[in-house]
């Protein structure tokens, strides 16, 4: 009998002790996506969502091409279907298109998708066409972890019209097995006088990817080069082109907007600042690789994660795609914040203000949100609830395919790399360079004004004259900023200053 | 029989015709009088407006233009060649005719996006097939896509391998109905193959010729998927045409009102110069 008593006993507290990983293993033996983790408990779990019936109601959503979050939409709608019984219909579309795609029913009164993916700087297009999002989510635990940062980007005069599903930002990433080898520290010393070290500013990026172009570093029979960059009008690359002006223009001694002054809404662009990151950009196309002007984003990711170059700068997709197992350069790789400068421009006393400076680039992430004519908006707010819940999070930040980057303060623990096999000093390398610009008081976000697109585009058009040599980088940019006028004028400066101002507060850290 | 009900039976492709045609052309010529953009979604009046910024205000639309006006008359003229060479290769009796004739027109076949992708990958600077084998042979790499000039001639490599099939099709057809009797007296006379070609074969097929010209100028004056693909229009704006151009301001920029603008003005343009293209290709080619 005593026997009888201690197995139950040993069973009941063995029931009690495992509980919450036979609660998860329920979950992650039907859904493997969360086999590390588990189901975790929360107002979008797993759990909850079993626990909500929408049979016989249908989900239409528009993403990305398959895998950048194209990927993780249709995964998460096919897992959220066998939840809840509901029919998911995805719908993929390019990263162009996925723009006009949205706008043109939605000014034409329709809603032919209950959800939207896009990406953040559309909101001020967007936020007419989008349903708030509601209170109860915007209060729910899961909410509460995402950083000041991003839900600042996903909202709007303080009403939340995104839902957090990503964080971007742009910084460094550089080859660790090179710039930490004592081997060629010692080579480049002896051959240019100067230290080997991560880059702390743009001129040292420069003198450090030409110095490492064009020839085999790293051993394999390939020759490598020095830096890969998106540098392909109409592929994102304007977003590049803000990272390199940052810490040449954004000056914290004069606030007050870093695209325009928001007091006169003169456009800066052209600016010595400006100009200074453009001439920069026109000499690295001399150390990146063959047809490296005309990397778009994926060229980029593909370059640096395939172990081409030394160097680059983006979102935070290539580092994670060279940490994946299968990547060559695995555990090779390091993190940083974009280079400084050591002159800043000012543009109130006309000159170069001498000395250290450096900008975090906030730029523009993958957004998405619930269309106002959706007649199904709960179950579309529930389902992105699901797609961000702790589970699927932990596991899509990861996959560095799914272009699911870290937003939440838990993120930023270097546990959670490490537990997917990256050494403790690069996951902690990592996480300490997203802390340092979500601690910065010198941070540029992206422009999200009336007509982004056009602004943008005229950028990048301009840029990309510099870079084909078509056009000097002064002249180029006095191009941009005379089109810049021209939009202002058409859109109206009142119109761009008031939704200009909201981006200036964020950058001036007032909100 | 009431005369007025045979037009009855005019209406059905009356609809139609409005329907797909003349109604498209006033709606673009009405959206292209107003300022409709991604912060004025509206059917707004703003007069000639557009036109003005058009034909004041933008040079990179005539800069493209003409560039097209390039690619577009290039490309033709090298399909044309090669085409009408390849149609007279198998209209002659030679072995294995049929084989030739499928394998010519094989990348007519082709969808051209995914053609334009593969195309781009083998020109690849840095990983393609291309410039890997050009260095085996100690060329050294070509920048087919980031050198402003070499990418036009990347385009018309893509073009003219794309389409001279369709010239070639033509231009066989039009081969394969001439008649015999003026072979037959030019042979009788001894004339060489030369003169045959020059005097005979050239005139007679010189309707249809122009016919396919013509008709491969207004599909190459549309150019824009292997734009779209291979460059993106660039480097810079270097291989950029207006079709590229005006996809850019409606659907990337959402310039709706302007982007109407550009496509009435181009659709103008394009009636009025290849009207005369026909005229002077019927002046030089045919004789009286």
């Amino acid at each position: 009998m005593k026997t009888i008593k201690t197995c139950v006993t040993a069973l009941i507290s063995a029931l009690l002790v495992f509980s919450p990983v036979a609660y998860a293993d329920k979950w992650s033996d039907q859904f493997p996506h969360i086999k590390a983790t588990g189901d975790i408990p929360g107002e979008c779990s797993y759990e909850s969502m079993s626990k909500k019936n929408y049979k016989g109601k249908t989900l239409k959503i528009n993403t990305h091409a398959v895998p950048v979050m194209g990927e993780p939409t249709a995964l998460h709608a096919e897992q959220f279907a066998k939840l809840t019984g509901a029919k998911v219909d995805v719908t993929h579309t390019p990263a162009g298109d996925l723009y006009a795609k949205a706008m043109v029913p939605f000014q034409a009164g329709q809603a032919p998708y209950d959800i939207v993916f896009g990406f953040s700087n559309f909101i001020n297009d967007w936020k007419r066409y989008l349903e708030p999002v509601p209170k109860k989510y915007v209060e729910m635990k899961q909410m509460q972890d995402v950083t000041p940062s991003h839900i600042g980007i996903a909202s709007w005069d303080g009403v939340m019209y995104q839902f957090p599903v990503d964080g971007d930002r742009h910084y460094l990433k550089y080859r660790k097995d090179v710039i930490d080898n004592p081997k060629y520290q010692k080579k480049y010393k002896a051959d240019t006088g100067k230290e080997l070290r991560v880059p702390q500013t743009w001129k040292e990026y420069g003198e450090m990817a030409a110095y490492f172009n064009g020839w085999d570093w790293d051993g394999d029979g390939e020759k490598e080069y020095g830096s890969a960059e998106v540098m392909k009008k109409d592929d994102l690359m304007y977003a590049a082109f803000y990272s390199r002006s940052a810490a040449y223009s954004k000056n914290p001694k004069t606030p007050g907007g870093f695209f325009f002054d928001l007091e006169t809404m003169k456009p800066l662009i052209n600016n010595p600042g400006f100009v200074e990151a453009l001439t920069d950009w026109v000499a690295a196309t001399k150390y990146v690789p063959p047809g490296g002007i005309n990397f778009g984003l994926g060229d980029e990711i593909g370059s640096f994660g395939g172990g081409q170059t030394l160097f680059s700068f983006s979102w935070d997709d290539a580092f994670v795609a060279a940490m994946q197992p299968d990547s060559p350069i695995n555990n090779k790789v390091g993190a940083a914040q974009l280079p400084g400068a050591m002159k800043v421009w000012n543009r109130t006393t006309n000159s170069w203000d001498e000395g250290f400076n450096q900008a975090p680039f906030f730029v523009w992430g993958w957004a998405v949100g619930v269309a106002k004519k959706s007649k199904e908006k709960e179950m579309a707010f529930d389902y992105l609830c699901f797609f961000a819940n702790e589970a699927n999070h932990q596991a899509d930040i990861g996959i560095g395919r799914f272009g699911v980057n870290p937003f939440r303060n838990d993120d930023f623990k270097a546990d959670v790399w490490t537990q997917i096999g990256w050494d403790k000093d690069i996951a902690q390398s990592y996480v300490d360079t997203l802390a340092q610009m979500e601690e910065s008081k010198n941070r540029v976000f992206p422009l999200r004004v009336p007509g982004t697109f056009e602004f943008n585009a005229a950028l990048a058009t301009a840029a990309a004259k510099a870079l084909a040599g078509q056009l000097s980088p002064q002249a180029a940019l006095d191009e941009a900023a005379k089109q810049w006028e021209d939009i202002l004028n058409r859109v109206g400066k009142d119109n761009v200053r008031a939704a200009y101002s909201v981006g200036v507060a964020m950058e001036d850290n007032k909100l | 029989m009431n005369f007025k009900h045979k037009y009855v039976f005019l209406f059905p492709g009356l609809f139609v015709l409005i329907g797909i045609l003349i109604f498209p052309i006033i709606f673009t010529i009405r959206l292209s009088l107003s300022g409709w953009n991604s912060y004025t979604p509206e059917m707004n009046f703003i007069g000639i407006t557009n036109y003005i910024r058009l034909f004041t205000d933008d040079p990179r639309f005539w800069e493209s233009f003409f560039r097209l006006s390039f690619l577009s008359v290039t490309t033709v003229i090298l399909q044309y060649i090669i085409g009408f060479a390849l149609a007279l290769i198998v209209w002659r009796e030679i072995k294995f005719k049929r084989f030739f004739r499928v394998i010519f027109l094989i990348p007519m076949m082709t969808t051209p996006v995914i053609m334009t992708v593969i195309w781009r990958t083998f020109f690849h600077e840095s990983l393609g097939p291309v410039n890997d084998l050009l260095g085996n042979l100690g060329v050294k790499p070509i920048l087919w896509l980031s050198d402003p000039v070499i990418a036009k001639f990347t385009v018309i490599i893509v073009e003219v391998w794309q389409w001279t099939p369709f010239m070639f099709l033509l231009l066989l057809a039009g081969l394969l109905s001439l008649p015999k009797e003026p072979f037959l007296a030019a042979a009788i006379d001894g004339a060489s193959p030369f003169r045959k070609f020059v005097y005979v074969t050239f005139p007679l097929m010189a309707p249809i010729s122009i016919g396919a010209i013509i008709i491969r100028l207004i599909e190459a004056s549309k150019i824009m998927d292997t734009v779209f693909v291979l460059t993106s229009g660039g480097p810079g704006t270097a291989t950029e045409t207006s079709s590229f151009y005006i996809y850019i301001k409606g659907l990337r920029e959402f310039q709706m009102g302007y982007a109407a603008t550009l496509s009435f003005t181009y659709l103008v343009i394009m009636i009025i110069s290849l009207t005369i293209i026909a005229k002077v290709l019927t002046k030089l080619m045919i004789k009286e």
